[in-house]
């Protein structure tokens, strides 16, 4: 077999992979992760030394250790404790946590971003705490923070390629198994490096966009 | 877009109730023993004034006197660490643990217009103003709407409901501020500085929509540097300094013939700065 017609077979399977695994997997732990951020990022503002310290610990823990061990921890590691996940679960699980520490940073700087009369006003027009989070400081904070999370969903994109090493059938580990057998090693990277880039692509296209929408409350 | 604004006293203003939550023959703010330190620093050390209904109080004095920290802590921005503050019907001891609900009625007593607007620049200007009877009281839409564009009517500003804060002269940013404090429907006014960081041209419109307040009836209590503001509407000047009231009185008193050489020295280098 030609490493052209191995190409156009790949095509196929290749992005079969892209759209039912990596994609479903970059956007459900991104979501998921997204909600762990926000609440890691509110539990570190906390005045409780002890919730802010847990919030403190968990960012550490996740910066500090390397994605795939995180992954092999809850994978190979927690069966031990007599907790055992399924390939997939097992990867959305690690991603949500990983995506939860970066971001609760990035929102975390966000709100206090968000100039302290804010927070003023609202509560001398009656604000509680929720409302004023909801209504007046997360909307604000969300332009900071566009970029830098746009960035941490570019990067996911490409981490969910470590899922290959728990038995995740995803984009990399379809080319690597077709890869395997016939050696045009080049030829179905090449590919699968083509659609990750794609993904990308749309993505950041997509951040323009949602920038471009948040800067029309601001003088340019 | 700068028209007259005493031409709308004569239109009868649903959200504007001046005198209402105030017990007849009792000032509308008693305020006594009022003491904050930060850190070391004893920012306020015994406050006592009251405020009559419909009047309005001036406070003046040199900056880091605490004059600041009186008007917030009427609104409880800042919590004092000592004394008493009564307005209306709500009464707050902070020498005691004043519970939460307590600080939320008594914070519901006033409007606070900031010297930096604090606007909220991801809203326009009509949902800036609807965003405390809305969010906050529950109010319908369609009532909150009608009142907040009464209001924009009142400060001159009807024609700019739909636009964002970022697209105002700071002067308009400014009376937009006051409808928003007004929106909740306050029995007090509070404004800290609010001509302070405007151009020079652009104070006189904010004055004269305070003015407009004030001939309307509204009790208010005003930190500002413009003394002839404090000479044309103040029925009570505050002079502070160092934490407490050094003077106090009417304009003429505490303006024209200060007593003491504090006040003397500082409404001299207001005056005449160079």
């Amino acid at each position: 077999m030609n490493g052209r017609n191995l190409i156009l077979d790949s095509l196929w399977p290749l992005l079969q992979a892209t759209l039912t695994l990596t994609i479903p997997l970059t956007l459900i732990s991104f979501v998921l992760g997204l909600a762990v951020a926000l609440a890691v990022a509110l539990m570190r503002l906390s005045s409780v030394p002890l919730v802010s310290g847990v919030a403190r610990a968990f960012v550490s823990i996740i910066r500090g250790t390397p994605l795939l061990l995180q992954l092999f921890i809850i994978y190979y590691g927690l069966p031990a404790l007599g907790l055992t996940f399924d390939p997939f679960p097992a990867a959305i699980l690690a991603f949500t946590l990983n995506v939860g520490g970066y971001g609760a940073e990035v929102i975390r700087s966000s709100i206090l971003s968000v100039p302290k009369g804010q927070w003023e006003a609202a509560s001398t027009v009656g604000m509680p705490y929720v409302t004023t989070l909801r209504r007046v400081v997360l909307p604000q904070a969300t332009r900071t923070a566009i970029p830098p999370l746009s960035n941490t969903l570019i990067s996911l994109v490409k981490d969910t390629s470590l899922a290959s090493t728990i038995q995740v059938t995803e984009l990399l580990r379809v080319a690597q198994e077709a890869a395997a057998p016939t050696y045009q090693f080049f030829a179905l990277y090449g590919v699968a490096a083509a659609y990750y880039w794609v993904v990308c692509l749309v993505l950041s296209f997509g951040q323009t966009r949602l920038e471009e929408r948040q800067n029309r409350y601001v003088a340019i | 877009m700068t028209q007259p604004l005493g031409t709308s006293t004569a239109t009868s203003a649903p959200s504007l109730s001046p005198a209402e939550g105030a017990t007849p023959g009792r000032p509308l703010v008693s305020v006594r023993g009022l003491t904050k330190t930060f850190g070391d620093h004893r920012v306020l050390r015994s406050i006592d004034f009251e405020v009559p209904v419909g009047t309005v109080t001036v406070l003046i004095g040199p900056s880091g006197s605490g004059k600041t920290t009186v008007l917030r802590s009427l609104n409880v921005l800042e919590t004092p660490d000592t004394g008493v503050i009564r307005i209306g019907d709500v009464e707050a001891d902070f020498s005691t643990a004043v519970t939460k609900r307590q600080m939320k009625a008594l914070r519901a007593q006033s409007g606070m217009v900031f010297q930096a607007h604090n606007l909220f620049p991801h809203m326009k200007v009509l949902q800036n103003i609807t965003a405390g009877p809305i969010l906050v009281q529950h109010r319908n839409q369609a009532d909150a709407d009608s009142d907040a564009m009464q209001l924009l009517r009142i400060v001159g500003l009807a024609e700019k409901a739909d636009q964002y804060p970022y697209q105002l002269s700071g002067g308009q940013q400014q009376r937009v501020g006051i409808a928003r404090a007004l929106a909740i429907k306050p029995h007090l006014m509070l404004f800290d500085e609010p001509t302070s960081s405007l151009d020079p041209e652009l104070v006189g419109e904010v004055l004269e929509a305070m003015k407009d307040l004030a001939t309307q009836g509204w009790t208010m209590v005003v930190v500002t540097h413009e003394i002839r503001f404090a000479q044309q509407v103040a029925d009570q000047v505050l002079f502070m300094d160092d934490g407490i009231i050094v003077e106090r009185g009417t304009p003429a008193q505490v303006l024209t013939t200060p007593s003491s050489q504090r006040a003397r020295q500082f409404l001299r280098r207001l005056l005449d700065p160079i």
